[in-house]
């Protein structure tokens, strides 16, 4: 196997039979890297692994000094993850960031109680303050509460427009200054992909997804499962496509005819929308005024069920939301 | 560079329904194209002649007739509003056998049947009727079909060629392992070994179809044609948008997607760019236009992957297809997308002139500078990787390597660094000319203005 440029200055002492660290040259290789295919030990894929994260923090200006920043965290593998690593950095490299954990309670009984009690430990843990904002807070309304309201159909709409704007509500009353989400290139590789699927380009800038998105309709249908065993089996086949797929994203030549997001503010509550009010509100008004149907479904002449019983999410605005004040569109 | 439209199915939606517009989600539950049992009784929503409707093409159902013409219709204008074939021009047809080359057989042999007619009953007062060639490029040095087969087949093509009346119609056959090297006897085993000495699965179907179109303009270039017309359709096109992305060619992936593509030498030009597969493959049936698809190689590798993919998303909903290809035109084509020659559009009727008119005229030839192996556009990144080696570079093989898009120095130059010069080696010349001729012109230059260069070290 071809021994990496900064590897050549040590060479690693000839041991039949074992396989090395092909970084360090000394510890048993543990693991075989899925982005390089480097065999490596545990302490090296450590550095490697914080090292590169830190790189594109740096080489993206990612953070001030000072910052107030909020860490989305689900309690699951990847956010836990981002709080650990950006804790660690934020120490090492003396980014002297103020950290805090984020988490979004949507009032599903039974759903979210293992994951929170999770991000409770990573708070013991890594030492950052952690706080929970709910549907409950932000909009006066459970997942539970609109549930018994609208029933299960449509109720994948609310949660996921609430949820969208949830980290971003929680974190600006939270005074931070910027979010943080444990995104991973798969995911990003996957929003890539979908969104061609779904006939809008979006392009990657800078580590943000800037999404030029046409209304339409916007259904959560079986492609996205496709999309992701798509994803699965292109990366046994080749696991630098993933990241090919984002660098793609980054190069996309947007025809200067495509339209751009606009961007407003909501009427009632003066979040970004490009519309007179944001989805939530929207919605909200539906569910406050007894009319849950409001926002769903089409808006054009016609308005009224869908003919094909699937679940469907209309979307009549460009972009409801943004991270970090810029246009775009976490569309994951 | 467009991938060949090996992917069957599909479905008839027309580009401008608005059940289209608005995206996925819309298409009748029936799948479009072969029209489902209980719709079989409706009756043509086009024509009045009450036949039975066996198509469904833009939501409406179609006799056989109209389907046809829907089909030739979109095929037609393709070919007039981008200006494709001129009168005076010789076009060679790439012919694969496959239904997608069959129609655009059967369509651009329709088209110079009545420009013949029009030219004979106008005593010359039309325009002249363009000539037409086919070309059939013969891979069966790659593959393990037996002689007699790959003979028959070929047989079946010239028969296939010889119904179409009137118009004589040349058919040139060339085996693939010409575009190597013309006159040496190894031609055969030299092609094997180039593409052995690729470890890529993708890499080595990627590089096959690069051959495939320099086969093309060889044969185009020495017969005297000025156009090669492919059979690429939509669903081809939609598979290449993703295995572009997914290989990281999104900054190129404008390029291979347009109607017309003047990157080489014989400009070519893509009329059934909206038709899909499946659409395509019932036209065959229904007027019992042969193909021949023996000697089709299936795509592998992520091609192949690519392919599977978009037929599952064309089962969940058959107009997905035409969805991908509307956000390829979100992305900004290249100047060598368009036909910008002086002169050019001389040919179209003064009405039709103006709106070819504000291309610029200074555009003539394009600025971009290309892959060596399959012509992709250089992204900014690639363009400082060439000029940094440029300045650096020692031997050629690292220029030509430097001339290499960073996919296909992935997927197709050899994985050690030390195979590159044999690689290089065993391309055809003229691959490696073109770099020897722009480097020498760069380094002269650069000779004669060494006094007067500071060093990058040279700090004041």
């Amino acid at each position: 196997m071809d021994v990496p440029a900064a590897d050549r200055a040590r060479p690693p002492p000839p041991r039949a039979g074992s396989r090395l660290c092909v970084r360090c040259g000394e510890r048993k290789a543990a693991l075989k890297r899925p982005k390089t295919l480097e065999q490596i030990c545990r302490e090296c894929f450590y550095i490697v692994f914080e090292d590169e994260i830190h790189q594109t923090i740096v080489e993206n200006s990612l953070f001030k000094a000072g910052e107030r920043v909020a860490i989305g965290a689900s309690g699951g593998k990847d956010s836990t993850v981002l709080a650990y690593v950006l804790s660690e950095l934020n120490r090492h490299h003396n980014y002297g960031l103020d950290l805090f954990l984020l988490s979004v309670d949507e009032g599903i009984t039974g759903y979210r109680d293992d994951s929170l009690e999770t991000v409770k430990r990573n708070e013991i843990q890594y030492g950052l303050p952690l706080k929970i904002v709910s549907y409950k807070d932000l909009y006066g309304w459970t997942m539970d509460d609109i549930v018994k309201a609208i029933g299960l159909k449509n109720n994948c709409t609310f949660c996921g427009v609430f949820r969208r704007q949830a980290l971003d509500r929680g974190a600006a009353l939270l005074k931070a200054d910027k979010i943080v989400t444990g995104h991973n290139a798969d995911d990003i590789a996957e929003t890539v992909l979908l969104n061609i699927l779904r006939g809008d380009i979006a392009r990657i800038e800078n580590g943000l997804i800037w999404l030029y998105h046409d209304p339409g309709i916007y259904s959560p249908n079986a492609y996205r499962g496709f999309a992701r065993e798509f994803i699965k089996d292109l990366e046994r086949m080749r696991p630098r496509a993933i990241l090919d797929i984002i660098k793609s994203g980054e190069n996309f030549r947007i025809s200067t005819t495509t339209r751009m997001p606009e961007q407003g503010t909501c009427e009632r509550c003066g979040y970004i929308s490009s519309q007179k009010l944001c989805k939530a509100c929207v919605l909200l008004d539906g569910l406050n005024r007894g009319l849950p149907k409001l926002g769903i479904g089409r808006t054009k002449a016609g308005a009224g069920a869908d003919s094909d019983g699937k679940q469907r999410i209309k979307r009549s605005e460009r972009n409801t939301s943004s991270l970090q004040g810029k246009h775009g569109n976490f569309d994951f | 560079m467009a991938a060949a439209a090996s992917a069957c199915g599909g479905a008839g939606c027309r580009p401008q329904c608005s059940a289209s517009a608005g995206g996925e989600g819309d298409a009748p539950a029936e799948s479009m194209g072969r029209l489902s049992i209980s719709a079989a009784a409706a009756t043509c929503g086009k024509c009045d002649g009450g036949g039975a409707a066996v198509a469904v093409a833009g939501g409406v159902g179609m006799c056989a007739d109209c389907f046809r013409a829907h089909l030739f219709g979109k095929f037609k204008l393709a070919v007039t509003s981008n200006a494709m074939v001129r009168p005076t021009d010789a076009v060679l047809l790439a012919f694969s056998g496959g239904p997608a080359s069959r129609v655009a057989l059967q369509f651009i042999h329709e088209m110079q049947s009545k420009a013949i007619q029009s030219w004979e009953t106008s005593n010359s007062q039309a325009l002249p009727a363009f000539r037409l060639g086919v070309a059939f490029v013969d891979e069966s040095v790659l593959s393990v079909r037996p002689g007699h087969e790959i003979d028959m087949a070929i047989e079946d093509i010239k028969s296939i060629l010889s119904s179409l009346s009137p118009g004589d119609k040349q058919l040139h056959v060339a085996p693939l392992e010409d575009v190597i090297s013309s006159g040496s006897d190894d031609k055969a085993a030299r092609l094997k070994e180039l593409v052995g000495v690729i470890n890529d699965e993708t890499g080595r179907d990627d590089f096959i179809r690069c051959l495939r179109m320099l086969s093309l303009q060889k044969i185009a270039l020495e017969n005297g044609y000025t156009k090669i017309m492919l059979g690429t359709c939509a669903s081809g096109i939609a598979c290449h948008v993703l295995s572009a992305t997914v290989k990281g060619q999104g900054y190129a992936l404008p390029a291979d997607v347009q109607y017309v593509d003047t990157r080489w030498e014989v400009p070519v030009v893509l009329p059934l760019h909206d038709c899909l597969a499946q659409e395509l493959n019932l036209l065959c049936e229904l007027y019992s236009l042969k193909t021949q698809q023996l000697l089709n190689r299936p795509c592998s590798g992520i091609n192949g992957l690519v392919a599977s993919f978009v037929s599952r998303l064309r089962e969940e909903n058959p107009s997905r297809e035409h969805t991908i290809l509307r956000t390829a035109q979100k992305l900004k084509p290249f100047s060598f997308n368009k036909f910008s020659a002086n002169g050019y559009h001389d040919f179209l009727p003064s009405r039709l002139r103006p709106k070819f008119q504000n291309i610029d005229a200074n555009e003539s030839t394009f600025s971009e500078i290309l892959c060596l192996i399959c012509g992709s556009p250089f992204s900014e990144s690639e363009l400082q990787n060439l000029e940094n080696t440029k300045h650096k570079a020692q031997k050629k093989i690292d220029l030509y390597t430097a001339h290499c898009c960073q996919s296909c120095h992935f997927q197709i130059l050899p994985a050690a660094t030390d195979m590159h010069g044999h690689f290089f080696s065993l391309l055809p010349k003229f691959w490696t000319e073109k770099v020897d001729t722009a480097s020498a012109s760069h380094s002269s230059v650069r000779d004669q203005i060494a006094d007067y260069l500071l060093d990058e070290d040279d700090e004041n």
